[in-house]
């Protein structure tokens, strides 16, 4: 037993140091402020550690007994979980909950209500190729400007997996075919048709085919594309077989849509998707679920079946998928996961439920310069322009396809990202700021206990906006990006490595656990202003390349 | 903000671009006005819409400045402390709170020279080097400018001081690549410089007490010049008391030993001259700034509250002091080591070195387990330096430059662990499959 004995060398060695103390204090007449503090802090260690002696020998009792102390909360303390959120424990149903302490939640005005709104629609929607990570900037397009498509007709494929086909989130007209740089096809637009019209896509006997199958019967229906690669957040292999599949069903990133919203109605295909998935995997199909949140999280999730749950509990970034494989079970450089958002999987079980391919999705208009967030159903990569239209309150704002912290840069004339379900509006931040870092003139959301009113009032819901607040500095300032990733992970070191080439110490330091939403938070809260998310990407390319 | 008063700034900040010098015909020029620009205004920049969209109020500004914040309460007791001193030896004005005038103005007399040559050279070599290398004034010099006046007796000549700090910031920091890029505290790095360079300015019994003349060991009156004139001819015509009013007197038997010094005959022995209330609240000789350890500790408690300094280096460091002195305790060897182990921290810089040298994050370990055993190696260090060593009668300089030496080493052991167990997992994967 290597606490027991630790525990009896610390009493002893506490015994003896009083000793000493009490020695000397009798020795000298007055005895200091010094003193007196010390001697406090000796009695309270020593009674917390009397405390601890008493707990473990209530658990040995317990195990004794036949009782497993964890599980019945045997325990003098309270658990962590009974102090920071009572009685939450109560949705994982016994089971067990990962708590994690370290997180941020960055919070904003303008989250959408609960509710999903069709008023907000898109006509133009764009299959964007730089969507899919790992395909060749110059895909093979298979359609023209001027053709008629139907939802779920091929529109490209990447020349090195021709099979895996890249469909048509709607059924229109093609009106544009947009290239970017060195001539990189960016975005193909499509001006959505006013009745939807669905390829037909063929049965598929689920129970009676083999994963081969399975997978050809995906590549042609575009089921493929909507399976995302770990590590480097790529498309997945034509010829891969993922040792895990991860799904996490509930999203920390700031006023990222609430799934169980989402979810609604969508029992039957989410389950189809699940047990898709559940063939293409020789391993589990994981789904991390939220035990820390107001309500109990959705019964599509709690009762779905064919897969292992996962229960987790903390700030942002809780809810990312990343971090969730790294307490299940993580990523190696040698093995392959997949991961999917919810979407995704409901998409993907709506192929064999309704069979055809519809990429009906919900998303959340976010952000303080909204008149009215709110959620809308639309399709897959609708127009931002067209979403937003008479919603915006003003015009110096940045439109993002996402969240704030991992979203990408959209004008209203772009599109939503493919795997995007969220669209955040936020002021630009382009102004002077008089004296701005020893008096801020207005309130910002932030880490540091400097600010007063931050550490103060903690609910504050800010604004938020696209000022940098501050300049870009060498790395200063250590143990920021630790305290707020709940990962076994060393960002600041992993950082270094991979500004220094060092792809020995990138691998050692778990390069492959990380995509580029994991460290966002840490981006944020950099002292440094530092580019953490493209110096990681960096760094994973060149990891990937390697091979 | 309303719109008149926005436009207001809006015409302000254009007045004052437009006296932009030029980056590429004068570049010392540009980085001048930039340094003083952002310190007027945080930038309009933005975030580039690659990664975060929203950024962390916090900068490296207004973290250095909450340090430099922090050691104001020691800069306050240090300049009213260098006049005490000095009426103190000469037999005037004894009681603390008499002469404040008098003391305050002698103090000011003696630190602002300090001061001010801390962060014009400083500042000079910053801003060279940040035109020379195109980038934007770092913050970091504000913390060790301010640093460097408060670890320096107060008759420091400024000639010594002036090397030191070239040295200290050209070999120390700019030659490995500017703010967060030093190896070694700068701020402590100049003053080893003079420690070893020029010893008698430093160490001894008759540096700590300012503008004093001896005679061999003994006090031989005070030396007052044109500065003092002007301040005497302002309170002379308020009908205070002036410079020089109780002439020459000289003070019997005053030595001017600090308590470190005369702590290797025993407790006994310093207790003779301070007692430990005056050590505690740091109306003795010593450095400028590093005598009153309640001030000090108030510093600490700002740095800890905004979560700018690291909590465990300062714990492990009072632990690894406690531990050490405890363990002299015990081996009792000589009247040194038998002072009682909680007086030491009644005497001498510890407490200056663990709040504001300790912590700084660049030299300091990385990470957090690294943090605990490089705080905890001071303490240990520091302790044993000042009590083993006779030749050195502080040991926190030496202990915290040694241990900054070794921080990338701590830092390497606590990642490779971390490596290690990521192998670990590997290989277990592996043979799972």
């Amino acid at each position: 037993m290597r606490t027991g004995s630790t525990r009896i060398f610390i009493i002893t060695s506490f015994l003896l140091l009083s000793e000493t103390i009490f020695a000397q204090a009798e020795k000298t007449a007055d005895r200091g402020v010094f003193t007196i503090i010390l001697m406090a802090i000796v009695v309270i260690i020593a009674f917390a550690v009397i405390l601890q002696v008493a707990n473990s020998l209530m658990a040995v009792e317990a195990k004794k007994s036949g009782i497993d102390p964890e599980m019945a909360g045997f325990s003098i303390f309270p658990s962590v979980n009974e102090l920071v959120s009572p009685g939450k424990r109560g949705f994982s149903g016994g089971e067990k909950v990962t708590v994690l302490k370290k997180g941020f939640d960055i919070k904003l005005e303008g989250a959408a209500p609960g509710n999903i709104d069709g008023s907000a629609s898109a006509n133009t929607f764009a299959m964007q190729p730089p969507n899919f990570r790992g395909i060749a900037p110059i895909p093979k397009v298979v359609v023209e400007i001027g053709d008629n498509v139907k939802a779920g007709d091929h529109l490209f494929f990447n020349k090195k997996t021709p099979d895996v086909k890249y469909v048509a989130p709607v059924s229109g007209e093609v009106v544009a075919i947009n290239r970017g740089d060195r001539r990189s096809i960016t975005e193909i637009v499509i001006l959505a048709d006013k009745q939807q019209q669905y390829r037909q896509l063929p049965a598929f006997d689920l129970g009676k085919s083999s994963r081969e199958e399975l997978a050809n019967y995906l590549f042609d229906t575009g089921g493929w594309t909507l399976l995302r690669s770990r590590p480097f957040d790529t498309v997945a292999g034509m010829h891969d077989v993922p040792r895990d599949i991860f799904i996490s069903t509930f999203d920390t990133a700031p006023l990222a849509p609430n799934l169980d919203i989402v979810v609604e109605g969508q029992g039957e295909a989410f389950q189809k998707g699940l047990d898709v998935l559940a063939k293409l995997t020789p391993g589990q199909v994981h789904l991390g679920l939220n035990a820390g949140g107001k309500k109990a999280p959705s019964p599509v999730f709690a009762e779905a079946k064919n897969v292992q749950k996962h229960w987790f509990s903390g700030k942002h970034p809780a809810g990312n998928v990343g971090i969730q494989i790294h307490h299940i079970a993580p990523i190696t450089p040698s093995c392959t996961v997949w991961t999917l958002g919810v979407q995704e999987v409901i998409v993907l079980g709506k192929i064999f439920t309704e069979g055809r391919w519809n990429t009906e999705r919900v998303v959340a208009l976010t952000g303080a310069e909204l008149d009215e967030p709110k959620y809308v159903r639309t399709l897959a990569g609708a127009n931002v322009g067209e979403l937003l239209k008479g919603n915006l309150s003003g015009d110096n704002v940045r439109l993002i396809s996402g969240d704030v912290l991992s979203g990408q840069k959209k004008s209203a004339a772009n599109f939503l990202n493919f795997f995007d379900d969220q669209l955040t509006v936020i002021e630009e931040g382009n102004y002077y700021e008089m004296f701005g870092w020893l008096l801020p003139s207005k309130p910002v959301p932030t880490v540091s206990k400097s600010i007063p009113s931050a550490a103060l009032f903690p609910n504050t819901l800010y604004k938020g906006d696209t000022n940098m607040h501050g300049e870009k500095r060498a790395f200063v300032m250590t143990g920021e990006y630790e305290s707020v990733l709940p990962m076994d992970i060393y960002p600041q070191h992993l950082m270094k490595a991979v500004l220094t080439n060092d792809y020995e110490k990138m691998e050692g330091l778990g390069i492959h656990e990380l995509v580029e939403e994991d460290i966002a938070l840490c981006e944020f809260v950099c002292t440094s202003k530092q580019p953490l998310q493209k110096i990681l990407r960096t760094g994973l390319d060149m990891m990937n390349e390697q091979g | 903000m309303p719109n008149t008063q926005f436009q207001l700034l809006m015409n302000l900040v254009d007045k004052i671009k437009k006296i932009e010098p030029d980056k590429k015909e004068s570049p010392f020029l540009h980085a001048l006005y930039e340094g003083f620009f952002t310190f007027l205004y945080t930038p309009n920049e933005t975030t580039s819409g690659t990664g975060v969209h929203i950024r962390d109020r916090m900068d490296l500004k207004r973290t250095m400045v909450i340090v430099v914040l922090a050691m104001q309460l020691c800069y306050l007791f240090g300049t009213y402390n260098i006049g005490h001193q000095h009426f103190a030896a000469l037999g005037q004005y004894t009681g603390f709170l008499e002469g404040i005038h008098l003391k305050l103005a002698y103090g000011l007399i003696k630190i602002l020279p300090i001061f001010i040559v801390s962060n014009v050279v400083g500042l000079a070599i910053e801003f060279y080097y940040a035109a020379k290398r195109g980038h934007g004034i770092e913050e970091g010099y504000l913390v060790t400018g301010a640093l460097i006046p408060l670890i320096m007796p107060p008759d420091i000549p400024l000639w010594i001081l002036t090397l030191a700090i070239v040295f200290a910031v050209v070999l120390g920091k700019e030659a490995f690549g500017g703010t967060g890029m030093n190896v070694v505290n700068v701020a402590l790095l100049a003053r080893a410089f003079i420690f070893f360079a020029y010893p008698t300015t430093i160490s001894g019994d008759q540096c700590w007490i300012a503008g004093l003349e001896y005679q061999g060991a003994n006090v031989a009156g005070e030396m007052y010049g044109w500065a003092e004139g002007f301040f005497d001819w302002i309170f002379g015509g308020l009908g205070w008391d002036t410079f020089g009013k109780g002439g020459m007197a000289v003070a019997d038997a005053y030595t001017g030993a600090t308590p470190l010094g005369l702590a290797t005959q025993g407790w006994d022995k310093v207790t003779e001259v301070y007692s430990p209330m005056q050590m505690l609240w740091g109306a003795i000789p010593g450095s400028i700034g590093e005598t009153s350890k309640p001030l000090i500790i108030a510093g600490g408690l700002v740095l800890l509250a905004t979560g700018i300094a690291s909590w465990r280096i300062m714990l492990s460091g009072i632990l690894g002091a406690a531990a050490m002195a405890l363990l002299l305790n015990v081996w009792d060897f000589d009247a040194y080591m038998d002072i009682p182990w909680f007086y030491h921290f009644y005497m001498g810089s510890f407490w200056f070195a663990i709040v504001f040298m300790a912590t700084d994050p660049v030299t300091a370990a990385g990470t957090n387990m690294g943090k605990w055993i490089y705080g905890f190696f001071i303490g240990i260090l520091g302790i044993m330096i000042r009590v083993m060593n006779p030749a050195y009668p502080e040991g926190w300089m030496l202990a915290i430059i040694f241990m900054n030496v070794f921080s990338p080493l701590i830092d390497y052991f606590v990642v490779q662990a971390n490596i290690n167990r990521r192998l670990k997992r590997v290989k277990a994967g592996k043979l799972g499959n």
